[in-house]
């Protein structure tokens, strides 16, 4: 579904990411890891249009850069670190707006994006507070109203840049099984992840950056190993291996 | 099947809903007949209606007013009132678009230098072509000022910053206005002789307004009016910021290119009409933000038609306070206009 041959991106006097080349199989979810730094979300950002880069990016089989905007927005549903979530929208009008590139330049939204929108709230357990201002939504409910709103975008391919930061333990869970039942309707997802063990608990396949480039490659088993953790984050870990389950857990030197 | 009916019945944008629309047509209403009867020579509600309806064809009604109050109502007040509507109108719909463009509350249609730039073809015009504060020089030499200032800004802004794209037109508008201003005022103190006229002009009113005046606005705050209503989805879109529009389809340089020549025709031909009349653009928008809706499919229609009003009322109060004598209609807006404002900015805080 998503194919990266030589990707490179380039800012001002760095190289955020160089000679990055990955495949992501349809229905796969796919994680990238790394240090800070290491170039994760610029990946994405380059996938979705928002950053010029080098190389080639293809989805289903066709070059990024011919896509128009609407176009690849049908494609690829764009989820940032931290999205903006305006208090005064309600949670109905700022999932509406997942419709945008379903809509002609000046259109409105008839019967068909009510019912995509109805469709995502209802997956999402947000009806019931389809008429609630954002502002009054706990962090949790909000990580739901963004992620319907990418359901509402009707693309096949799901980007999500981090998107466990600022949620508790238990929330973070919640977000990850709700993207991975989202999978069940057909979705391919790639996705950066800052924590090791939920990375290891939900990803299909593991992509470990370091200073932009491809460092590991594999299953969570391969690359969550205590060598490249340590070759890669300066860390000190112990990996538990558990039921099929992998647990990254930091040990203080 | 009943429940999914339902639930799709919730998922809608609020909109302008159908009180507020009834309300807002009827303080547009109120406030024209308010324009039309108030003044030295008072003419009542029906007198209007029927003296309107007298000059339609085919409807045979009796004017009931003679040839002095027919002439005052239509050719002195009717004029002043049209045109202060949709200056109020362009005004407040340009400020609500501008702060959507720009994710700037306190933007109003003056942020990209369309006042400065009035503001230093007025000066340039009474100061060499010797017009007095009328005429037809003053209004075209303002009306390319405005222009060419946003052109300025715009060209700026976009060599500025790639990035953030929104700031750096603020900026770059700011830039603007200050160099613009610093040339007004130096032409100004070489011409002191023109100081009156140029305050006067700058302070803005109505007090000169003519049917042709009219004809010269209407066309331009008709159709930038109207983009900017039929953008008002759009606006919606850019809440969620210039990154998240982009990956949501949308060509948000371009669509900000379109708000901004939108916004500033509109505001270049009204502020040639009228002169520089503050605070319109931000009490209008904002008010409606605080009691209505914060969503642009409400914000931007009501605009329109409330900023109308408002100034209608606001120039009913410069021509009556002190009459004879009229006050600048700037003076009217920001005295009645921040106090209110002041009121719902409270009372809105108290129903959280």
């Amino acid at each position: 579904m998503i194919e990266l041959r030589d990707l490179g991106v380039r800012f001002a006097s760095t190289e955020a990411v160089r000679g990055l080349t990955l495949e992501v199989a349809r229905d796969e979810w796919v994680m990238l890891i790394g240090p800070n730094g290491a170039g994760k979300t610029s990946v994405l950002r380059a996938l979705c249009g928002l950053l010029p880069f080098a190389g080639d990016a293809r989805i289903a089989g066709r070059d990024v850069r011919s896509f128009g905007r609407r176009e690849l927005a049908r494609l690829i549903a764009f989820v940032p670190q931290n999205p903006a979530t305006p208090s005064e929208l309600t949670v109905a009008e700022y999932v509406l707006l997942g419709r945008t590139p379903h809509l002609g330049y000046l259109g409105v939204e008839g019967r068909r994006d009510r019912a995509a929108v109805t469709h995502a709230l209802e997956r999402l357990d947000l009806l019931p507070l389809a008429q609630r201002g954002l502002g009054s939504l706990s962090g949790g409910e909000l990580q739901r109203a963004v992620l319907a709103r990418a359901l509402a975008q009707e693309a096949p391919v799901l980007l999500l840049d981090e998107p466990t930061t600022s949620l508790d333990l238990g929330r973070q869970q919640q977000a990850l099984d709700l993207v991975d039942a989202l999978r069940g309707d057909g979705l391919t997802v790639f996705s950066t992840m800052h924590d090791l063990t939920l990375a290891g608990q939900y990803a299909d396949r593991l992509v470990l950056l370091d200073r932009g480039a491809l460092a590991v490659e594999g299953t969570p088993r391969e690359v969550l190993s205590p060598e490249n953790l340590a070759a890669y984050y300066g860390a000190e870990v112990r990996v538990v291996h558990d039921d099929d389950e992998v647990y990254v857990l930091p040990r203080r030197r | 099947m009943a429940a999914v009916g339902s639930a799709e019945a919730t998922v809608r944008a609020r909109g302008v809903s159908r009180p507020w629309r009834f309300l807002a047509a009827a303080f547009l209403v109120g406030a024209l007949l308010v324009g039309l009867g108030v003044g030295p020579v008072a003419i009542s509600v029906t007198a209007i209606v029927e003296s309107a309806l007298s000059h339609l064809p085919f409807l045979h009604v009796h004017n009931p007013l003679n040839a002095l109050q027919d002439a005052v109502l239509w050719q002195i007040r009717a004029p002043r009132v049209v045109l202060a509507a949709i200056v109020g109108g362009m005004l407040a719909v340009a400020g609500s678009s501008y702060q959507g463009a720009f994710h700037n509350p306190l933007a109003d249609p003056y942020l990209l230098g369309v006042a400065a730039g009035a503001g230093l073809g007025a000066t340039l015009a009474i100061a060499y072509g010797h017009v007095g504060h009328s005429g037809q020089l003053l209004p075209l030499s303002a009306f390319v000022g405005g222009l060419a200032a946003v052109a300025a800004t715009y060209v700026l802004g976009r060599s500025a910053g790639s990035v953030r794209m929104a700031g750096s037109f603020v900026l770059a508008g700011v830039t603007v206005t200050l160099f613009l201003t610093a040339v007004q005022t130096f032409v100004q103190q070489q011409h002191s002789n023109t100081l009156r006229d140029v305050y006067a002009w700058i302070l803005g009113g109505f007090s000169t307004a003519n049917w042709s005046q009219v004809e010269v606005a209407a066309p331009y705050v008709a159709v930038s009016s109207l983009a900017i209503v039929l953008h008002r989805r759009l606006l919606d879109v850019l809440s969620v910021g210039d990154e998240e529009a982009t990956s949501l389809g949308v060509d948000v340089p371009r669509l900000r290119l379109v708000l901004v020549v939108a916004a500033t025709a509109g505001t270049a031909a009204a502020v040639a009409a009228s002169g520089l009349i503050a605070f319109v653009g931000i009490i209008v928008p904002h008010t409606i933000r605080l009691l209505v809706s914060t969503s642009y499919r409400a914000v931007v229609p009501l605009s329109l038609v409330v900023g109308a009003g408002f100034l209608v009322l606001a120039d009913v109060l410069a021509r009556t306070v002190v009459s004879p004598e009229e006050l600048p209609i700037g003076v009217v807006t920001a005295f009645f206009g921040a106090p209110f404002f002041a009121v719902v900015l409270r009372s809105s805080r108290t129903m959280r």
